[in-house]
């Protein structure tokens, strides 16, 4: 069996990949959901039928040229730390993780695509780009559906477009979706309308993880909801409207901030350091938390010579599988806040205290 | 005016939302308002309520008459009640009474727009074309211009020749 830590790259090299404005949107991804036409929906075939699915478009999804150098592999060979590692690295959902027998996985070591096989639907490809990058995502997206339908019988119906498992994915299956750093808006306490008039538009806004999770290191994912009546390129050019205004608002924000209360920044900024840098255990939720504000700091270039990659690296490695994965022996949730703590402050041992005059 | 939820008392709460160009409309009486939370006529997705509505009212339906079930996956209503999904891609056409209402209130619109697999494209622009002849037909018919009628009638033979299959 393959090993998936062994497959992906370092936590370091993936946070080094940049895109435009990835100060503020951290990553973006188009998911397409496809079902083949003469089966049942994953959720309601038995066994048999979902194997069979599986062994038919593992093998076609693997064939495919954009996953040349990929990690493909059924659910269940997989162990619940290599499950919990790729939702940290956002490559799977977490239902997708609870999945075993029956389901699969193909992931590109580029992290660029990731197709989940019977999770709620028969496929769930994804494109994913670092930035603010939708529409590369989606054209990428869309050539790898193309490849696919080649091969595979995907059910279509000419009123209702591609058929899902669950009739709000219905049409073009898409899921255009964005996932934002918005510590600025959070500190002003303007997160919340911005949210509601976000989801006026008819769009929906989650946290770190996706649906019914909460936003942990003030990052919020914003994704479309209705899939049925507009083309893909509709949506995702509203997509890109409504991201182009939100990084407006969080630069503004920012601006105001520390023009108008910039002790209540420094404030901030200088305990989660402290914080961080001193701390002897701590969990992995404050962990994301603080790093939040420390990557605003770098942003606010309070931390001369650090570079947000070093911040982008913690917040992935300090979380539970990641931390797991690199120490041999099974540990338990206080000691992992020891060696959480001891590896943030090895960390930030030279980067000096926040510049703020 | 009757409330839409008990049926019994007089509407007094009146809430029209807009959502990109339907317009959706609710009237309640005062105790059923307060029961669903709408004292703050802010905070409240009224899709979310639509969408509770219309789901009930088309399960009531099924509960009348004999249970519809899925030729194809035995997948019933009652099962679409428990998960919200749906059985498998034939279910939809075996639902698609019930599915319409709400398909309406979950979506921009109900007919899809936007990608087909390619060896559908064409069939399908075909199809998109026909209906757009056959709506120039019946005004052409009703403005009296039989001149064009009979033009329209000719492209409309040549096209459906062309392209009978309407691809389900």
């Amino acid at each position: 069996m393959k090993d998936i830590h062994q497959f992906l790259c370092s936590p370091a090299e993936s946070t080094h990949r940049h895109g435009p404005h990835d100060r503020i949107v951290m990553s973006s991804r188009v998911r397409l959901a496809r079902n083949l036409r003469e089966h049942a929906f994953p959720g309601w075939a038995k066994k048999p039928e979902r194997v069979k699915i599986l062994e038919t478009v593992l093998p076609a999804v693997s064939a495919l040229p954009e996953m040349a150098d990929a990690f493909g592999e059924a659910m269940d060979n997989l162990t619940a730390l290599d499950k919990q590692l790729l939702v940290e690295r956002h490559l799977i959902s977490r239902e997708h993780a609870a999945k075993n027998f029956g389901s699969g996985l193909v992931v590109n070591r580029a992290e660029t695509f990731s197709v989940m096989i019977n999770e709620e639907d028969h496929l769930r490809m994804q494109a994913l780009r670092p930035g603010f990058q939708t529409r590369e995502a989606w054209q990428a997206v869309d050539q790898l559906d193309s490849a696919l339908e080649k091969k595979l019988n995907f059910a279509f119906d000419n009123d209702l477009g591609y058929l899902t498992a669950c009739p709000t994915n219905l049409g073009t299956g898409i899921r255009v979706s964005a996932m934002l750093h918005l510590p600025g808006l959070v500190l002003a306490e303007q997160i919340n309308p911005i949210i509601q008039s976000v989801n006026k538009l008819g769009l929906a806004v989650r946290g770190l993880y996706g649906e019914g999770t909460e936003a942990l290191g003030n990052v919020f994912q914003v994704s479309n909801q209705m899939t049925l009546g507009e083309s893909e390129t509709t949506i995702v050019e509203r997509l890109e409207k409504v991201l182009g205004q939100i990084i407006e608002h969080e630069e503004n924000a920012r601006q105001t901030l520390l023009e108008k209360k910039p002790k209540v920044v420094f404030n901030h900024i200088g305990r989660a350091y402290g914080i961080l840098a001193n701390a002897h255990s701590i969990s992995s939720k404050e962990t994301m938390n603080l790093l939040s504000l420390l990557r605003l700091g770098v942003d606010m270039e309070l931390f001369p010579g650090t570079h947000r990659a070093l911040v982008d690296e913690l917040f992935l490695i300090t979380q539970p599988a990641h931390l797991q994965k690199q120490i041999s022996d099974k540990l338990s949730a206080e000691e992992r806040d020891l060696i959480r703590a001891d590896m943030v402050r090895e960390r930030l041992k030279n980067v000096s205290r926040p510049v703020t005059k | 005016m009757q409330c839409c939820v008990c049926k019994e008392k007089p509407a007094t709460v009146h809430l029209t939302q807009i959502v990109g160009e339907k317009m959706q409309k609710l009237d309640l009486c005062e105790d059923c308002a307060k029961a669903k939370g709408f004292n703050d006529p802010t905070s409240f997705a009224m899709a979310d309520l639509m969408l509770g509505l219309g789901a009930s009212q088309e399960l009531d339906a099924s509960a009348a008459g004999t249970e519809i079930k899925c030729p194809r996956c035995g997948f019933s209503q009652a099962d679409f009640k428990k998960s919200g999904r749906l059985g498998c891609p034939e279910c939809y056409q075996t639902f698609a009474e019930g599915l319409a209402g709400l398909l309406k209130t979950m979506h921009k619109g109900t007919r899809h727009v936007g990608k087909a697999p390619e060896a559908l494209r064409q069939s399908r622009e075909a199809g998109d074309r026909l209906k757009l002849l056959q709506k120039k037909l019946t005004k052409a018919i009703s403005a009296e211009d039989y001149e064009l009628a009979a033009q329209l009638r000719d492209e409309i033979k040549a096209l459906s020749g062309a392209a009978p299959a309407k691809a389900r």
